[in-house]
């Protein structure tokens, strides 16, 4: 097929299919005129049943709590397929990039790059856990959390060397954080189920303020394990990537 | 529920929200376009960044403050730097 | 204004397929894949928005102000991420592709059988 078939077929191909998107949204009620039951209900019952103010959070990890299990263990299993897939292959071999380096002159890494990252990490970090551990008060949540975490430790890659993140982020230590949150996750779950209720069911204390950081039962329990999760898997992802780039040679 | 008599919680008129709203999606289609056109694989990651960042913005005017996180954090800074290292990677073994 | 979101959002789809199908390089289509998913969170947050709600957070306003519906705010959220990590194992299949076939175009890799 030449291009310019290809293209013809494809024309037809998506005049097809946005009259089908066109037809399917012209039967939408318009845009701000929301009617439908299942947003005003949990609007109006959120507060009060789980005592959180966020109430985003709290269809994350209460309401729908089944359906966030399920996209975490998509994000475990992405971040262990990429280990699998950037293994070492047949004829390739580790190599310091001190090494490669030597015959050429490398240009170092100019102080603009290096200070503000350096000033960056510890706010970073602060404000990643901060996230993580406020999903039911504001616009927060382990998702962001984790990812906000994860940043700070490329900010530590970006102001100095590879060796400097690969010391500070063991492999086998991520590992185990990863799965600590994600099977904790899982876990608390179960936990649900030993003391009688369904899975993933609220069973802890759901304290007296609304919007308090203890409050809320098993959200903030939730969003902090999916923090650790989210934040160790980009950080293995990152590093995988690093790795290949950096360190892995064919001989 | 008229849109124009509902009173609003924030002092913003419904129809300086429409407005703000309207150019958010106009730029965010020719971001789309932009993006889709840059054929330089570095360009491409810039541009993917800005067009994140435009995307949080968008989302923002929304009225959805997490998607915003999210979008921001990982739209404008871990997918561009994954893209950048497979970059580097793949131009490494084509010199 | 009724229905301006959505015309955005079938553009988008439609720019985005049209850059996969027309690129010849991988990365390139993996950028475009990501453009056909953020159309995707554009289509879930103009469905839930009602005119004149306050982001749904109820913190500092009184518990029955009129906000946006929430759920498809957390449907956007999850999925933004996830998208993440699994863009970056499309990336990773890329880089072992050009390393097996030492090619990144679409049009050469597709004559590689068996």
């Amino acid at each position: 097929m030449t291009p310019r078939q290809r293209i013809a077929a494809f024309g037809v191909a998506i005049a097809g299919l946005v009259t089908c998107y066109l037809w399917a949204f012209a039967g939408l009620p318009g845009f701000g005129r929301y009617p439908g039951p299942y947003g005003p209900v949990i609007l109006r019952n959120a507060v009060a049943q789980t005592n959180a103010t966020g109430v985003v959070s709290a269809i994350n990890f209460d309401y729908r709590g089944f359906d966030t299990v399920g996209e975490e263990f998509i994000l475990f299993t992405a971040a262990a397929g990429m280990a699998v897939v950037l293994r070492l292959l047949r004829g390739e071999g580790e190599r310091s990039p001190v090494d490669e380096a030597a015959g050429r002159r490398v240009p170092p890494t100019s102080g603009a790059v290096r200070m503000p990252a350096l000033l960056l990490i510890g706010p970073t970090i602060l404000i990643g856990w901060w996230l993580s551990s406020h999903a039911q008060t504001d616009p927060s949540g382990g998702f962001q959390g984790g990812v906000v975490l994860a940043t700070a430790f490329i900010l530590v890659y970006l102001s100095g060397e590879f060796i400097a993140f690969r010391r500070i982020s063991p492999v086998d230590l991520l590992d185990a954080v990863e799965a600590i949150g994600a099977g904790g996750f899982a876990a608390i779950g179960v936990t649900a189920v030993a003391l009688g209720f369904p899975y993933l069911y609220n069973f802890l204390p759901l304290g007296h303020t609304p919007g308090a950081v203890s409050s809320s039962g098993t959200i903030a329990l939730i969003s902090f394990f999916v923090g650790l999760e989210v934040g160790a898997a980009f950080i293995l992802i990152v590093g995988e990537l690093l790795e290949q780039t950096l360190i892995v040679r064919s001989r | 529920m008229t849109p124009v008599a509902a009173a609003t919680p924030y002092p913003v008129p419904n129809a300086l929200m429409a407005t703000l709203q309207v150019t958010l999606l106009v730029l965010v289609a020719a971001g789309a376009f932009v993006v889709v056109r840059t054929r330089d694989r570095v360009r491409l990651v810039m541009t993917l960044s800005a067009y994140g960042v435009l995307l949080a913005v968008l989302f923002f005017a929304f009225q959805a403050p997490d998607v915003t996180l999210s979008e921001l954090t990982v739209g404008a800074v871990a997918l561009p730097i994954a893209a950048l290292l497979a970059i580097a990677k793949v131009r490494k073994r084509e010199e | 204004m009724g229905i301006f979101p959505f015309l955005v959002v079938a553009w988008v789809v439609a720019v985005g397929l049209y850059g996969i199908v027309t690129s010849r390089d991988l990365i390139h289509q993996i950028v475009c894949l990501i453009v056909v998913q953020s159309s995707t969170y554009v289509l879930l947050l103009g469905v839930g928005y009602v005119t004149g709600g306050v982001a749904p957070y109820f913190f500092d306003i009184p518990a029955h102000t009129r906000a946006v519906d929430p759920v498809v705010q957390a449907l956007a959220l999850t999925d933004v991420v996830v998208e993440a990590a699994v863009t970056a194992l499309l990336l990773s299949f890329a880089v072992q592709a050009h390393k097996r076939f030492g090619t990144l175009d679409p049009h050469e890799l597709a004559e590689f059988k068996g």
